[in-house]
């Protein structure tokens, strides 16, 4: 009842050391370059302040409001805490929130952590932050829009780098994982989106000194809307290139040395990720990745439903 | 709500709880590592680590299967790595037809699919042992000697220390959406999903102000209280020589799995 795990956090085992390791590398580095920032611009008085933020995003999660067939729309908050907090503050606090999640809760593993901050914490934050940003001097409509749009494609960012570590970690098979992963959270993320615009906007109305000028919001430099700019491209155009032609996106990997193994599935569940009948078309792939979505979503829910009964 | 609420600690006087947090957190970590590094289908490796973990909840005095029962939590992401089993060429073992599709179970997808479940049911148990030994408080503070930069384990602990101050918070907030959410027995109350996510999205609002102007005053009062950027603990943390034997001992254990997994 206090605490239920949301779907991106991934358990040790699941990726291989290797690629453990990486991310681990990319989460390290982009750490220790928010904790020099925030030491720099940050006083003491940050430190209490960050503390309870992050325990507030870790208590908002809990927020949840039913949707549809015993689903409900929750919080992962990346987005949120790079707008209200900046963004190296929002990454700080976003990871000692899945850090605290891995420990004491075991929610995602102990030597994945890195790729769990990477994947929640620190993409999540550059993309809310960064498109914030570029319209942080607009209208207030403009604000919350962006944000709506900001916090849904982090949360699709997440699936996204989740799905390509599986896959770079021999766990699941790409034409698989990608529409599975992308369809859950593409849903997921509306849930986030709606939550995030409608919390700012309570913030705008009540505490609008909070996010104006010369607030936390609106300090950090302009290279952030560069950043997150990119990064949201990337998303954007990875993902329906992965999905509709996850060969061509192996063959890059395989040229670039990405995958040591390259490993000539014969992929028998569906056969080149297409339906038979259907040919080789985008169509037939993403209906393929609809018949994964389902399948995906009814264990969910199945076990989901187990899970309850029980506690 | 008090406020170890959320703490998984079981207080017993055994010699892994004496032990010194940055022991415990090592060797979990190492024992995480290890398995990692087990190839796939190192059954005697496997059950050797079982038999690691089995000895550590003995010796905890949990009794040995507190970790085991604990253990599903992780099995849901199971899900993710199905489809290796279809997926690895190798020998078929079994085909089924489900609505259109054959699927052809090979052995090397289905050793590799179980290999990635143990590995993964292995390390969470090591995990659920760590935080039930080990006082969280007492964990972060590992974690600052094992030189995790002071910044995030201030953080951390803050997260900790009033994340049950929040939650009391969230249940007020809920609650006060339950009371006001009254419907006649056969109708339904509130509107549409986009109603629902908009109070959803005023209450996580609302709880940001709430925990924004509760920072402010819990600075004030640490002030008040001496606070000079840093936090003091009781607890000495001192390595003693039995740190050291249990550690090389623990170490020892994880190198023979290995030996054994790749013989």
């Amino acid at each position: 009842m206090l605490y239920s795990p949301a779907p991106l956090h991934i358990p040790d085992g699941f990726l291989s050391l290797i690629v453990s390791i990486i991310c681990w590398v990319i989460t390290a580095l982009t750490l220790g370059a928010a904790i020099s920032r925030t030491n720099k611009s940050l006083g003491e008085r940050q430190i209490p302040l960050m503390g309870v933020m992050a325990a507030f995003i870790f208590a908002a999660q809990m927020i949840n409001f039913p949707v549809a067939g015993g689903t409900s729309g929750h919080l992962l908050g990346g987005a949120l805490a790079a707008i209200v907090l900046g963004p190296w503050a929002g990454m700080l606090v976003m990871t000692a929130v899945i850090a605290v999640q891995a420990l004491l809760f075991q929610d995602g593993g102990l030597l994945v952590m890195g790729a769990n901050i990477l994947n929640m914490g620190l993409v999540t934050a550059a993309i809310g932050y960064g498109l914030y940003r570029s319209v942080s001097s607009g209208t207030k409509t403009a604000r919350l829009g962006v944000a709506g749009v900001a916090a849904w494609l982090s949360v699709m960012a997440g699936a996204l780098l989740t799905s390509l570590q599986l896959w770079l970690s021999g766990t699941s098979q790409l034409g698989i994982v990608i529409p599975a992963m992308l369809g859950v959270h593409a849903l997921i993320g509306v849930g986030e989106a709606l939550i995030t615009v409608f919390a700012l906007a309570f913030i705008m109305q009540t505490r609008p000194d909070l996010l104006g000028e010369g607030s936390e919001s609106a300090k950090a430099g302009r290279g952030w809307i560069y950043a997150g700019g990119l990064i949201s491209l990337l998303v954007v155009l990875l993902s329906p290139f992965a999905s509709a032609d996850p060969d061509g996106l192996e063959r890059v990997a395989i040229n670039m040395g990405f995958i040591d193994t390259g490993r000539s599935a014969p992929y028998e569940i569906i056969p080149d990720y297409t339906l038979p009948f259907l040919g080789e078309t985008a169509l037939s792939t993403i209906l393929a990745g609809v018949a994964g979505i389902v399948v995906v979503g009814i264990l969910i829910v199945l076990v989901g439903r187990g899970m309850k009964a029980k506690s | 709500m008090h406020f170890d609420a959320f703490d998984r600690y079981h207080d017993h006087d055994s010699f892994i709880h004496r032990l010194d947090p940055r022991v415990k957190a090592v060797v979990t970590v190492v024992f995480i590592v290890s398995n990692a590094l087990l190839p796939d289908g190192a059954w005697f490796a496997f059950g050797f680590a079982w038999l690691f973990l089995l000895f550590c909840n003995l010796f905890s005095k949990l009794g040995y299967t507190y970790t085991l029962k604990r253990s599903i939590i992780a099995l849901p992401f199971a899900l993710i790595a199905i489809t290796v089993l279809f997926s690895i060429p190798g020998n078929p073992i079994s085909t089924f037809r489900f609505l259109m599709w054959d699927f052809t179970i090979t052995d090397a997808g289905l050793l590799r699919f179980i290999s990635i479940l143990i590995r993964s049911w292995l390390s969470v148990q090591m995990a659920i042992l760590l935080v039930a030994v080990t006082r969280f408080p007492d964990l972060v503070h590992a974690f600052e000697h094992l030189r995790v930069p002071a910044i995030l384990t201030t953080i951390i602990a803050f997260l900790y220390r009033y994340l049950f101050v929040l939650t009391d918070e969230v249940f007020r907030l809920l609650r006060a959406r339950e009371s006001r959410s009254a419907a006649a027995p056969g109708s339904r109350s509130g509107g549409g999903v986009m109603w629902r996510a908009k109070i959803a999205g005023n209450m996580a609002g609302q709880l940001f102000l709430r925990s924004y102007e509760r920072s402010d005053r819990i600075y004030n009062a640490m002030l008040a209280r001496g606070y000079a950027g840093h936090l003091y603990t009781l607890n000495p943390h001192e390595m003693k020589s039995a740190d050291y034997y249990a550690t090389a001992f623990a170490i020892a254990v994880i190198f023979l799995m290995q030996v054994i997994g790749r013989f």
